[in-house]
């Protein structure tokens, strides 16, 4: 196997990645089981170089190859034709470099050139069509859903994003920062602050403080809890249970302007820093966390509780919106989603993040429906609390720790990798340097690109008016997936 | 001043100024169970009369229908509440047979507001007329069987004598108006588009019945639309109370024990709004359907007390 073997958070050599005649590295990508965490192409002179990432997640180890490519070919054997998993990477692909994969069922605009986008269209007499958005009603992002129903019933559903493609791996790699990184999807600030200072301090060989790593997670937990609560709100306010959405919006900002007494934010913003962390969490402040946070989880149980509780709430989410197994895997698709279809993907723990080691990982009993994602969200809310309290615990006997180390520059001709279980799931952000130890190219992968194509099927041959319902269980990015 | 005068004068007023209560009272009996402190009562009336002030704009694949929608829509479900007693036996315009006229003026300002709908070649509004139809032919037969049951138990035939049913039957007379306000308070919710039958809140397009017909109306049309929805859930309100509200009491107490009702109404349909979600729109055909079964059973009821078994 051409590949080099290395773990998340690491740091290589960027000239010990194989590279190999790229007929072969497709019939590697077909032939293997384990599933694509990153597909890029990179500038590299004459030819166009493609990196691949593959993810062992029983062994947590990350599977980098790739290939080079000359600029004046301009067409390739689809790899989606065999294994679907590579749907979307191979338009990005194709929409980055021009290079058209064969026989590739869909080849559509990713994020530019809408103007061009073909629908599917379906004809008949009870047919018709709804175009939704990108203009929405209330205050969410721009995405542009095209309904094929008959009558009530969805029979497909097309969804263009990149209304909000602002080029950001091009303005990484022009201007690292992080509060440019942090900027990059709103909700997920933490996630995306983590997965970028590992990243940069990987590629400058810099250890940070077990202290940094310990409040670095809790953060995340705690933007983890935040969201969920607030989403099993939206969830129900969906739905007009509207005990449930009051309650659950009011949690929510318990959590919220917990994080606003660590770092100023409510959203944690400025928190984490390339080197550690800007604001540290003295005992006063821990007790004065896991008081809110017994409290919220008290709330929380007793809501969820009432909630499903209701006949009416439980006849609008069980059985809508399923996913089974064979197309959740099919599909790729990661995180949350994927744990609600019974994938038992968590970055967390494959990846042996050695916080997460001697906390338990609880198995959830998928139901694949809107139920399942309502609950694998209370499921998450009630384990990031315990992690927090857990992750609190251990922070005491590293006081004296410092929260930053100095900052170092770029080693040169590096490649590193760093994958970080948002809440929404696997956030992969992957960089290169060049020769003389400037970033090269910068790549983010975000749950969403894998898990809006899971929304399309989640809602086939459902009823029309229970989209809003699956969109909010899946409450993806469109930010994030535009970047 | 002449009684009769007096009473038309009632009737008016709380036709034209009862909805903005009654849908205060239920904003804020939503807002009660959320622990909110909520808008103030009459908000529904200040935000009319913004709207009256502002300027329509009117999308150009419209046609004269759309323009002329509103005006018929009001108009006719100010109409039918003429035949409304608001005050037990004291309705504006009072005939034989008015459940039938008072039915077909209302289908009228339904038929112009589902054309309307129609009218914008909007794909969201076109789905909002469709289901807002299927749901209303399930609930127009119920309703005339209910009515024409009810009516024909005092013997002419009128909305007035609705009030006469527990007096003239006794027990028997409960238990029917017992079934037939089961079945009028389901109606009450899927004609005024609540919950669980419709979400009156949302702002999800796709899910919406009642609110997305009126998505592309504005100004004077929206004020005008939302004005008549009101007047309709006061008028099926009136229909309920005139039946409960005990004949022969003052002048004074059945205006008390009227207005109370409405009230107690709107408090009911605020509490049950905080308390259970909506229903699937698949389910919601089930639910309109209890009404048909309720009607039904309203209907043999009273065919066994007018002609014995």
């Amino acid at each position: 196997m051409n590949y080099y073997v290395m773990k998340n958070n690491q740091r290589i050599n960027l000239l010990d990645i194989p590279t190999v005649d790229f007929d072969v590295l497709r019939a590697q990508l077909v032939a293997t089981n384990l599933r694509p965490v990153s597909f890029f192409g990179s500038d590299w002179g004459q030819n166009i170089k493609l990196f691949v990432v593959l993810a062992d997640d029983e062994k947590g180890e990350l599977l980098v190859s790739s290939s080079l490519i000359d600029k004046n070919i301009k067409e390739y054997e689809s790899i989606t034709k065999e294994n679907h998993q590579y749907h979307m990477f191979e338009r990005e692909f194709f929409e980055q470099f021009n290079i058209k994969p064969l026989g590739h069922p869909w080849l559509k605009p990713v994020r530019k050139n809408q103007d061009n986008y073909e629908f599917f269209e379906m004809e008949g007499e009870e047919t018709h069509q709804v175009a939704v958005g990108p203009i929405h009603a209330g205050v969410i992002e721009p995405g542009h859903f095209r309904f094929m129903c008959q009558g009530e019933k969805i029979y497909n559903l097309e969804i263009m994003l990149g209304y909000q493609h602002r080029g950001v791996e091009d303005l990484l790699v022009k201007k690292p920062s992080n509060q440019l990184a942090e900027s990059i999807c709103g909700d997920s600030v933490v996630a995306y602050n983590m997965a970028y200072s590992q990243v940069m301090e990987e590629l400058c060989g810099m250890e940070i403080t077990t202290k940094a790593k310990l409040i670095r997670r809790i953060a995340l937990e705690m933007e983890r809890a935040a969201i969920h609560i607030g989403d099993l709100g939206a969830i129900l306010g969906d739905i007009a249970y509207l005990m449930g959405k009051e309650v659950y919006g009011v949690t929510r900002t318990l959590v919220i302007n917990t994080m606003l007494e660590i770092s100023g934010s409510r959203f944690a913003r400025g928190l984490i820093t390339t080197g550690g962390v800007n604001f540290d969490i003295n005992k006063e402040l821990s007790d004065k966390i896991i008081s809110t946070l017994n409290g919220v989880k008290n709330t929380v149980e007793k809501m969820t509780k009432a909630a499903l509780k209701s006949s009416t709430v439980m006849s609008r989410l069980e059985k809508t919106g399923v996913v089974s197994k064979e197309t959740a895997e099919e599909l790729n698709l990661v995180g949350m989603i994927g744990r609600s279809c019974g994938i038992n993907l968590d970055t967390r723990f494959d990846f042996c993040d050695e916080f997460y080691k001697d906390l338990e990982r609880k198995p959830f009993r998928a139901t694949n429906d809107a139920y399942s994602r309502f609950k694998i969200r209370y499921k998450e809310i009630i384990e990031s609390i315990s992690f927090i309290k857990k992750l609190l615990k251990k922070l005491e006997s590293f006081e004296k720790e410092e929260i930053c180390v100095v900052k170092k520059d770029l080693i040169p001709n590096s490649f590193a990798i760093s994958i970080v279980e948002g809440w929404r799931g696997e956030l992969v952000h992957v960089a290169t340097t060049d020769g003389e130890g400037k970033l090269s190219r910068y790549k983010i992968k975000d749950p969403s690109f894998n898990n809006w194509y899971g929304l399309s099927m989640a809602v086939r041959n459902n009823g029309i008016s229970d989209f809003p319902l699956c969109n909010k269980g899946f409450d993806l990015s469109y930010c994030g997936f535009d970047l | 001043m002449d009684k009769d005068i007096m009473f038309i004068l009632f009737n008016i007023l709380i036709l034209l100024f009862m909805p903005f209560l009654v849908i205060g009272i239920i904003k804020k009996t939503k807002a009660f169970w959320a622990g909110r402190k909520g808008v103030c009562l009459l908000q529904p009336l200040f935000d009319t009369i913004r709207l009256f002030k502002k300027d329509r704009t009117i999308s150009n694949t419209t046609s004269w229908i759309f323009n002329f929608a509103p005006i018929v829509v009001f108009a006719t479900t100010l109409f039918a509440g003429l035949f409304v007693p608001m005050v037990q036996c004291h309705s504006i315009i009072n005939v034989v047979g008015a459940f039938v006229i008072f039915s077909y003026i209302l289908g009228l300002g339904k038929f112009f507001a589902l054309i309307s709908a129609m009218d914008t070649g909007s794909s969201f509004e076109g789905m909002g007329a469709s289901r807002e139809a299927s749901f209303t032919t399930i609930v127009e037969p119920a309703f005339f069987i209910i009515l024409a049951s009810l009516t024909a138990l005092s013997g002419n035939y009128t909305f007035v004598s609705l009030a006469d049913v527990i007096k003239s039957n006794g027990t028997f007379g409960v238990l029917i108006v017992i079934m037939a306000v089961i079945s009028l308070f389901i109606m009450l919710l899927t004609e005024c588009s609540r919950v669980p039958v419709d979400d009156p809140t949302t702002h999800l397009e796709l899910t919406m019945i009642h609110e997305v017909m009126i998505l592309d109306n504005s100004g004077i049309d929206l004020a005008l639309l939302t004005w008549a929805s009101g007047i309709k859930m006061v008028i099926l309100m009136a229909l309920i109370a005139n039946l409960i509200i005990p004949l022969g009491l003052s002048t004074m107490a059945s205006i008390g024990l009227f207005l109370l009702a409405l009230i107690l109404f709107s408090v009911l349909i605020g509490t049950l709004e905080s308390a259970i979600a909506r229903l699937r729109m698949s389910h919601v055909f089930e639910f309109v359907f209890v009404m048909s079964s309720f009607a039904l059973v309203v209907a043999s009821l009273a065919a066994v007390k007018m002609y014995g078994i």
